[in-house]
């Protein structure tokens, strides 16, 4: 039988948007989640620099969080970003893979509050840190 | 009096003034983002594409297609703005615009995004209004929408750190 992080990682990897980006989920818990993003050219806001655009961060911010609601206990069957705010605390280094690490700190019975925090290779200085609201669909006639 | 400068001229300074602001951006043609101007206003345009699905069920666009929508937009409409005033007072030389000698952009501190609804398996429209620009900070809203302008189905909001400006020296490349 694969195991949750297999299972995971295909659904992840199955959405389009995410697979154009080349997201990989490299772990996944009881309400947590991390995917990584390679540098890529295609995704640089800045050519001067290489720096990567702020919009392919917040991306990969996203989709951590929607996995890390995904991954909760209370076994949603679908989630969606309600809202979300990004602090981008410094540029990305070019050439460096992006890792995205979400939790969600609470949960209710329709909603999961999530935080969210982005690195590059010196994970002591983070990217950008996010936190967000999220609708959680529980399973009609599950536990509440 | 001098005469008005002819039409076409002015309208293909400007043109080439913004493809080579939005042209200068891989993140932007990456996405596939246009942008429509009518004088000084400008549209942001992203044709459906199906790489911008994020749940293919349903379907609806990701997340972070409609939030990178939004922070584009915000960016661009805030450079397309202090561009415009640079060009139209001819502080700078349409020719090295042309060129591809563009301002950097400004840089997003942060970024808020409501997701008011699904994003539909359609083109998206967005429009940014610069609420206030000051030397070093300047505050972004944007909306997007897709086939009725009354329905947004995103709304942002962008701080951002204008450039030559209030840099960290850790922000030098």
């Amino acid at each position: 039988m694969p195991d949750i992080l297999t299972i995971a990682r295909q659904f992840i990897e199955a959405l389009p948007f995410s697979r154009a980006l080349g997201m990989q989920l490299t772990e996944i818990g009881a309400g947590s989640a991390s995917i990584e993003m390679p540098w890529d050219a295609r995704l640089v806001g800045d050519p001067a620099t290489g720096v990567l655009h702020g919009g392919a961060i917040s991306a990969l911010m996203d989709t951590a969080s929607g996995a890390a609601v995904m991954s909760h206990p209370a076994a949603p069957i679908s989630t969606a970003t309600l809202d979300l705010r990004i602090d981008y605390m410094r540029p990305a280094s070019p050439g460096q893979r992006i890792t995205a690490r979400a939790e969600c700190h609470h949960v209710t019975r329709s909603v999961a509050f999530v935080r969210v925090v982005a690195c590059d290779d010196d994970s002591a200085r983070p990217v950008a840190m996010g936190t967000g609201a999220f609708t959680l669909d529980r399973p009609k006639g599950g536990a509440s | 009096m001098k005469r008005p400068e002819p039409v076409a001229q002015v309208k293909s300074r400007r043109d080439t003034a913004l493809a080579a602001l939005v042209g200068a951006v891989p993140y932007v043609q990456f996405l596939g983002i246009r942008f429509d101007r009518r004088g000084d206003e400008l549209t942001a345009w992203l044709p459906y594409a199906d790489i911008l699905i994020g749940n293919p069920t349903l379907p609806a666009l990701h997340g972070g297609v409609t939030a990178s929508f939004l922070e584009v937009t915000a960016l661009i409409g805030l450079a397309w703005s202090s561009l415009w005033d640079d060009l139209e007072a001819g502080r700078i030389d349409p020719a090295r615009v042309a060129a591809g000698e563009v301002p950097p952009l400004p840089k997003t501190i942060d970024f808020t995004v409501d997701y008011l609804r699904a994003g539909l398996p359609r083109d998206c429209y967005a429009r940014a209004r610069v609420m206030r620009s000051g030397r070093r900070f300047a505050s972004v809203q944007v909306e997007s929408w897709q086939d009725n302008r009354e329905r947004p189905f995103a709304l942002g909001s962008v701080h951002c750190l204008m450039p030559e400006a209030g840099l960290m020296p850790e922000d030098r490349a």
